[in-house]
């Protein structure tokens, strides 16, 4: 596709939540007057300096930031190429990335008055992040996740149980996250009155994909800071998994306007492209579902696809809208990693550097194996690691084990 | 433009009663049958058709409707189908409004020119598509008023008097007021404050009002009837014809019928209500 190159890559969304043809707030009018309420409490609360005092608080004591920018020496040099550096978002509180975004939503539900929580989770770090800070804040939480993921990421059902959480197994559709966002906007819709939905990835009608990505960007603007302390320079190139893209969007936008930083998002190939896969940039086409115009994966009649991938995280047939423009602008590069390419990823970055990562975060690893010997021992290379993998142990030891 | 819409209800206003309004799901649970379905809600007494067009993930819709939809899909029901299954309908019926009712992905990727043409011209009065709010009216509802069809809206109890403007504004046809905060089949709302509701509206906009979401009785519809210009029924038909089918989901020697018994029941309610004075 022909498409100008913008003056910048970080100017959007515009007034109506558009990236481009992709986002918009495609949502029933039941959920309308909640979703303009939104904007204008987060327009409020970015130029409350007592918002962010409050935010920078409990990211510091509570969440443990910054994060660890960690140069991962023996994969490095097992590589052979790039100088690896790990971005640690899974030391954070609840072990993932997913915690940044939901202390801002939910600080952002405390300011509206809303006193109940709903949340959509695929791998249950979503799930765990807010059933946590719901815990934290005394409020309601309810969660939904698919039944094939209340399956496959047990530990983390527990842990929300354990925080005080209702975890409701969704039995609709695919069973797995698209159903379950499908049941927390069911929920939205008829719990209007009390109920915030605190989504969990840069998707969803606008404002949802801007804020989530603003409170995710922290983790790009510590690690430029942090590169510069210790390299004294910007890095050469980011990779990083992407389920909905929250994880990637925060680590990358920071970046995005300087141009000699390479991008790589790396989506999930499932079993391979030509067999059940959740690539949807590489697989997908734009459509419009849970209320923004993205890329999708779909039949002919524009009926929503069965996605597939080992990690219940990235397992979903849509992406971020920014995502589909940087792709269709060009910026980033959109790659895939199998199934089998993550868990052999998982493998290495345990036995080498004594870091067992989640499953997404090794779709990342997967790519580094692929890019970083090609490049000089010279560059820089960042990848986001979004979760830690403690979640995945009893799926990855049954696989391993020969048992599934 | 003057649609079949608009000349049921001028009838509907002549009579002084209110329409009668019924859902069902196209291609459920197979297109033959479905179409059979369509003819007998005419024959029964509804005075307007909405008719579902299956999509995977229903939002707003509870697990009636969601089952009513993949039921359709496993037989291989697709947008062109349910065209399809339109202009057959329009062999043996030229008058009852017909309103195709649904999400916009299926007719955003079958194309919205061509969808619009072709829904036109296989007899499709009016369009109610959940995920356009009035933000989005670029996308479909301003092209669909230019190709001549009722873009019908939803309007909810979150709709406050200062959205109201914005969401009347390219509505045509009739107003359909969702009577809870909600998904289809959901609790019944209290005709009373539905009542108000439609008063509230009514305010707003000469269009007539129909009120769904939650009726599911011949007494619910009549009680409904006598507040709004019409009630719309649709979980309690797509159970009706659920609780017809065979073990596996297919169509029995029952399942018209039952659609066709509940339709006349649901009609006579409505018929017998009084309407409240103007
Ligand atoms: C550790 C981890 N990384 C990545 C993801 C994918 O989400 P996103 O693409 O929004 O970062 C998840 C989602 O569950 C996750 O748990």
């Amino acid at each position: 596709m022909n498409i100008a190159k913008p003056n910048s890559y970080r100017s959007g969304p515009d007034e109506r939540g558009h990236f481009g043809i992709f986002g918009g707030r495609f949502v029933a009018e039941t959920l309308m007057p909640l979703i303009l309420d939104l904007e204008k409490a987060y327009t409020a609360a970015k130029a409350d300096p007592a918002f962010q005092a409050e935010m920078n608080g409990y990211l510091k004591n509570y969440v443990g930031r910054p994060s660890p920018l960690y140069f991962a020496e023996r994969l490095t040099e097992h590589l052979g190429g790039a100088k690896i550096y790990l971005k640690r978002e899974e030391l954070n509180h609840t072990g993932s990335h997913k915690v940044n975004n939901v202390l801002g939503q939910i600080m952002l539900a405390r300011r509206m008055g809303k006193k109940r929580i709903i949340a959509e989770t695929g791998a249950g770090q979503h799930g765990v992040a807010t059933a946590t800070l719901c815990a934290r804040f005394g409020l309601e939480c309810v969660v939904y996740m698919g039944a094939v993921d209340v399956e496959r990421q047990q530990p983390n059902v527990i842990r929300m149980e354990m925080l005080g959480a209702t975890v409701v197994p969704v039995q609709s559709g695919t069973r797995t996250l698209k159903d379950a966002m499908n049941e927390a906007l069911r929920d939205w819709v008829t719990n209007v009155h009390n109920t915030f939905y605190c989504i969990g990835t840069v998707a969803g009608p606008h404002p949802y994909p801007t804020l989530v990505r603003d409170f995710q960007s922290i983790i790009g603007n510590e690690t430029k800071t942090q590169m510069q302390e210790i390299e004294g320079r910007l890095p050469d190139s980011l990779v990083a998994c992407i389920g909905g893209g929250s994880n990637a969007m925060g680590l990358f936008h920071p970046f995005l306007d300087d141009p000699s930083v390479e991008i790589f998002g790396v989506e999930a190939a499932g079993h391979g492209l030509t067999q059940l896969h959740a690539a949807s940039i590489a697989g997908g086409r734009p459509g419009v579902l849970h209320g923004n115009r993205t890329y999708l994966l779909m039949d002919a009649d524009g009926q929503i696809q069965d996605a597939h991938s080992i990690s219940a995280g990235l397992d979903y047939p849509g992406i971020g809208p920014e995502h589909s423009w940087l792709h269709e602008v060009g910026r980033v590069n959109y790659l895939s990693a199998t199934d089998d390419e993550a868990l052999a990823a998982f493998q290495l970055l345990s036995k080498l550097e004594g870091i067992i990562p989640a499953l997404e975060p090794a779709h990342a690893i997967a790519k580094v194996m692929e890019l970083a010997p090609k490049r000089p021992k010279d560059h820089l290379m960042v990848v986001n690691l979004s979760g830690r993998g403690d979640k995945d142990v009893p799926q990855v030891g049954d696989i391993l084990r020969g048992k599934k | 433009m003057t649609t079949r819409i608009d000349t049921r209800f001028a009838e509907l206003k002549k009579e002084g009663r209110a329409a009668f309004v019924t859902y069902v799901m196209a291609g459920d649970p197979d297109p033959k049958t479905s179409l059979e379905i369509v003819k007998a809600l005419s024959k029964s007494g509804a005075d307007v058709i909405e008719l579902g067009i299956p999509f995977t993930d229903p939002m707003a819709d509870g697990p009636s409707i969601q089952a009513a939809g993949l039921r359709a899909l496993k037989v291989g029901m697709t947008l062109k189908k349910t065209l399809d299954l339109v202009r057959d309908f329009r062999k043996s019926d030229n008058v009852t409004p017909l309103v195709l009712m649904g999400y916009y992905n299926p007719i955003y990727i079958y194309g919205v020119d061509k969808f619009l043409a072709d829904a036109k011209s296989a007899g499709v009065d009016g369009l109610i598509i959940v995920d356009l709010p009035p933000e989005e009216d670029d996308e479909l509802c301003i092209p669909a008023l230019k190709a001549g069809l009722n873009f019908i809206r939803l309007a909810t109890p979150t709709t406050d008097d200062k959205r109201l403007p914005a969401v009347l504004a390219n509505t045509s046809g009739f107003v359909y007021y969702v009577s809870i905060a909600g998904i289809t089949g959901a609790a019944a709302a209290d005709a009373n404050v539905v009542g108000d509701a439609v008063a509230r509206i009514k305010r707003h906009t000469k269009l007539p009002i129909c009120v769904g979401f939650g009726i599911r009785t011949p007494e619910a519809a009549r009680a409904i009837a006598e507040k709004a210009d019409g009630s719309v029924v649709g979980t309690a038909l797509v159970d009706a014809l659920k609780n017809s089918l065979d073990a596996e989901g297919r169509a029995t020697a029952k399942t018209v019928n039952a659609v066709a018994e509940l339709t006349a029941a649901l009609a006579k309610g409505v018929k017998g209500a009084q309407q409240a004075a103007e």
